[in-house]
């Protein structure tokens, strides 16, 4: 099994001055994995991916990513995973093909490689005959379900998540998981944060961040039973109430 | 009457094209209702929280806020509501104080006149009033946005998606807030795009593609679910979805959580026959049940209709 | 009104908060100045000139020892045509050439009248009025030495011909340049962005869903922006009277009125752009493009507008900064008053009347 874990962390700490927002996590994600990363607003979640993603460095502990340290091998880190944000995707102002185009590009596929893999994924999505196309003129669904699809163009080792379902129609937003079975199956691993409890349990295994803090870690099934709870939405309500702090 | 909207229609052109993002919507919202206006991004609900604030004209149709027109009577309209659109929109190099101080001078009301009024909610951010707004945490910028929104007690309320990206913890203490508002009188319209809320709502508008799928109280909303809900879970989840969607009969199944949520097309259909669906599939610990449905699954099966 | 004045207050605090923006309005017109005012003091030594003596007798070669001994000239060739003096310019080889014209002793000592003229490459004004300065003066001495032990004084005429650039436009010309720029720019550009800011953090929906009325909103925007730039005014003058020693020689009431104006026509501009721009770059560019430019080029600071083909000089009729450039030079550096700048008073009036009028008209009370 040692083999198979593409993300590993230990004591991982993050402070900006006094403040301490990640406080010495631990974790490890296998090949394939579904991990959902929960927490409240300003628990650290996005100060924890940003290390995990080499754009921040820790203060203190160990973490490598798809077999790379996050202190010196940043750059071997960036061309093994794939990133999607709610808030940033894809350029709105250029056509479904010239985004494809520009990040298969940016991690250095070929051009019969590009060509290829676009019909693949138009065909998968069912945007054929869209390439031109400007996203802008694409649903919100839509254009998530692109920014993932070519979030993962380049088959990283892992893809992270950062809220990617936010505003998005219910039917839409399962299609998406669907998507995201599919990667996972594909032995990509998946790393998402998500305000909607429902998805946390779409997870294999979810960690709950607490003021910096990895308070919770386990399988949805395993933390309902540990916290006596019916759903993951209570599991989360009773360990988020007990944050002390709120800082974005 | 807190607002009545009859036919309004409102159209935008990009390049030529127009895009329908009302299509003759019509509802009404009564004084000291909390009204719910439940849809994903891009269902329309921004333009209609624009033409009802006066930022926007509509194209078609009326609407009147408190009795004034939102076409002729925008002035009356603007001193009466309160709004909080769906960006942050305060001024983030201001401190908390001054915000507030600046929202309640602009409606010629002091602070201390209507302390009150937002008392219960600015205690909560009052620690904070000297920090500048651009660095509070989303909750509690949220919580100054309400107070800035209430400093002038408006009848009426919109909140344009309040609760969107704040995490599920704050989303419970908002809701809070939003009731004990209403205890004081006030017409409250949020939208939201989290399904889950619709029960905290008096009466909601289902909200898709500029149109409403339905408007009633959450509760009808769940009666009028015409088929029977199946809920299944078994140990692999996404292998059992494949198994269930493969069967002719099925009309439909999503992921739910832990479930999966099953409706048959034909709906005298009965457990048994899910039962001999999932069989083949040779899964462990199978659950079947015939369960309520939520407001998520009436969305879901309104949209597909 | 304690709308209005709240509103202002809380323009200024975003004004006072941004720190490096307020850093740059208040720094931009002090260092435009004093850039300026040290390429003006730099000292002429040195400086090449020819002389052409067309007299050759004791007085002309008296005065060319006197020239070529000081220590501002170095006198690098004598000339025998009128021909030559345009070649030498051309060449580059002297900034100033020193004409004497026949029968100069003659003239001086039997009709006790006689010319020198003074030809001075213009293309660097300064310069060339320093040098001419100097060759006077020079002149002057002899004159004077000579009338000591006379009765009927002698009188030597100086003739100046500044060559290339005869008006002289310089040192004096660039205060009331930097005036009207840093004006439009400030005003202009800082307005429009303010403006554009509120759109684009979502700020402006809440305030227009406010009773205020939506034209109070743009005036308060432009009142600190107003005292921003009456401040930059002021120190523009402080630095041009103390540091560059360029008076005020009219009015100087007449000269903030005017600044006043020039001020609010400029405001109405900025809040005409942001009618038109939805993101604050654009506000930015398209206040660059319309007014930065457009001032630089057509205000005649720069470039002469009589120089220029008949289309353009039309077209820099439109620019507000001509007649604001016009009235400054007419009051600070000519000391005219009202008299003799009304007609431009009134075209910059008419300027802004029309520009307030249609950017109110058409700011918008609602979003789209």
């Amino acid at each position: 099994m040692q083999t198979d874990k593409v993300i590993s962390v230990s004591n991982l700490t993050k402070k900006f001055g006094d403040f301490t927002a990640v406080d010495n996590i631990s974790f490890d994600c296998v090949k394939g994995e579904i991990f959902g990363f929960l927490g409240a607003n300003g628990a650290g979640k996005t100060t924890a991916m940003r290390m995990l993603c080499g754009l921040s460095l820790p203060t203190s502990g160990e973490a490598s990513v798809a077999g790379f340290d996050v202190y010196k091998e940043s750059e071997l880190i960036k061309k093994k995973i794939g990133y999607m944000s709610q808030k940033f995707s894809l350029y709105e102002d250029l056509t479904v093909w010239e985004n494809i185009r520009f990040y298969a590009g940016i991690y250095g596929l070929s051009d019969s490689n590009i060509r290829e893999k676009s019909r693949q994924l138009l065909t998968e999505l069912h945007l054929e005959g869209q390439e031109n196309a400007l996203v802008r003129s694409l649903p919100l669904g839509w254009k998530q379900k692109l920014a993932f699809s070519v979030a993962i163009v380049h088959n990283p080792a892992i893809v992270f998540l950062d809220e990617p379902t936010g505003g998005v129609d219910p039917i839409t937003r399962r299609e998406f998981w669907g998507l995201i079975y599919e990667a996972s199956a594909r032995d990509i691993t998946v790393f998402v944060t998500t305000h909607y409890m429902d998805e946390a349990e779409y997870c294999n295994r979810v960690s709950i961040m607490v003021d910096g803090k990895i308070e919770a870690l386990d399988t949805p099934a395993n933390l309902k039973q540990h916290y006596n709870a019916d759903s993951m939405d209570e599991v989360f309500l009773h360990l988020a109430r007990t944050a002390t702090r709120s800082q974005d | 009457m807190a607002v009545t909207v009859q036919d309004l229609v409102k159209n935008y052109t990009v390049k030529k094209k127009t895009i329908e993002a009302l299509k003759g919507i019509s509802f009404s919202v009564e004084k000291g209702e909390i009204f719910g206006i439940i849809g994903p991004d891009g269902a329309g609900k921004t333009s209609l929280f624009r033409i009802l604030t006066t930022l926007l004209e509509p194209d078609g149709g009326s609407a009147t806020v408190d009795g004034c027109s939102v076409k002729d009577e925008y002035l009356q309209i603007r001193q009466r509501v309160g709004y909080m659109p769906g960006k942050f929109s305060l001024y983030q190099d201001l401190t908390v104080q001054e915000n507030l101080e600046f929202f309640a001078a602009i409606f010629n009301v002091s602070i201390a006149d209507n302390y009150e009024y937002i008392k219960e909610i600015y205690e909560q951010i009052a620690p904070f009033k000297d920090r500048k707004a651009g660095q509070l945490s989303g909750g509690m910028k949220q919580k100054l946005a309400l107070c800035c929104a209430l400093i002038h007690k408006p009848t009426v309320l919109f909140l344009d998606e309040p609760t969107t990206g704040v995490d599920a913890v704050s989303r419970k203490e908002f809701w809070e807030m939003l009731h004990r508002l209403k205890t004081q009188g006030i017409t409250i319209l949020v939208s939201t795009p989290y399904m889950d809320e619709a029960g905290l709502c008096d009466r909601v508008g289902l909200i898709q593609k500029g149109a409403f799928l339905s408007i009633e109280t959450p509760q009808s909303i769940i009666r009028d679910f015409k088929k029977t809900l199946w809920s299944v879970r078994a140990d692999d989840m996404y292998r059992l979805m494949e198994t269930i969607l493969k069967s002719p009969l099925i009309n439909s199944c999503y992921p739910f959580g832990q479930y999966h949520h099953v409706t048959f097309k034909d709906d005298t259909k009965k457990q048994s026959d899910l039962e001999a669906i999932v069989a083949p599939g040779n899964f462990k610990d199978v659950e079947i049940a015939a369960i309520q449905p939520n407001i998520e699954d009436c969305f879901m099966a309104l949209m597909t209709e | 009104m304690k709308q209005f004045l709240i509103f202002v207050k809380k323009e200024c605090l975003h004004i006072w908060r941004d720190r490096r923006t307020l850093v740059i309005l208040i720094g931009m017109p002090i260092v435009q100045i004093i850039l300026y005012g040290f390429a003006l003091t730099n000292e002429v030594k040195n400086s090449r000139i020819a002389v052409f003596d067309q007299s050759k007798d004791d007085a002309t070669r008296l005065i060319t020892d006197r020239i070529a001994a000081s220590r501002y000239f170095n006198l690098e060739k004598n000339l025998n045509s009128y021909k030559q003096i345009g070649e030498s310019f051309r060449e580059g080889i002297v900034r100033m050439v020193v004409v004497f014209p026949i029968n100069f002793q003659d003239d001086l000592l039997h009709t006790n009248h006689a010319q020198i003229q003074l030809i001075a490459d213009a293309s660097d004004p300064n310069t060339a009025n320093t040098l001419a300065n100097y060759a006077s003066a020079i002149v002057n001495d002899y004159q004077n030495a000579l009338n000591n032990d006379q009765k009927l004084p002698y009188n030597i005429d100086v003739q100046l011909r500044m060559l290339y650039n005869p008006e002289l436009k310089g040192a004096y010309n660039f205060v009331p340049g930097v005036m009207a720029l840093v004006l439009m720019l400030i005003c202009a550009m800082m307005t429009s962005i303010s403006i554009v800011k509120e759109k684009e953090m979502g700020t402006m929906e809440v305030i227009l869903v406010s009773p205020l009325k939506p034209f109070r909103i743009v005036l308060a925007k432009t009142v600190p922006y107003l005292l921003v730039s009456l401040l930059n005014i002021i120190s523009i003058l402080l630095l041009s009277v103390y540091a560059l020693d360029v008076p005020i020689k009219g009015s100087i009431f007449l000269l903030m009125a005017e600044s006043t104006l020039f001020t609010i026509t400029s405001l109405s501009l900025g809040i005409l752009i942001s009618n038109f721009s939805r993101t604050q770059q654009s506000a930015m560019f398209t206040s660059m493009m319309s007014l930065f430019l457009p001032t630089l080029l057509f205000s005649g600071f720069l470039f002469p507008i009589e120089n220029m083909p008949k289309a353009l000089q039309i077209i820099s009729n439109i620019v507000p900064a001509k007649w604001y450039y016009i009235i400054v030079k007419a009051v600070m550096i000519k000391g005219l008053g009202i008299t003799a700048i009304w007609k431009e008073t009134l075209i910059l009036m008419g300027m802004t009347l029309l520009l307030l009028g249609i950017s109110i008209r058409n700011f918008k009370i609602r979003l789209a």
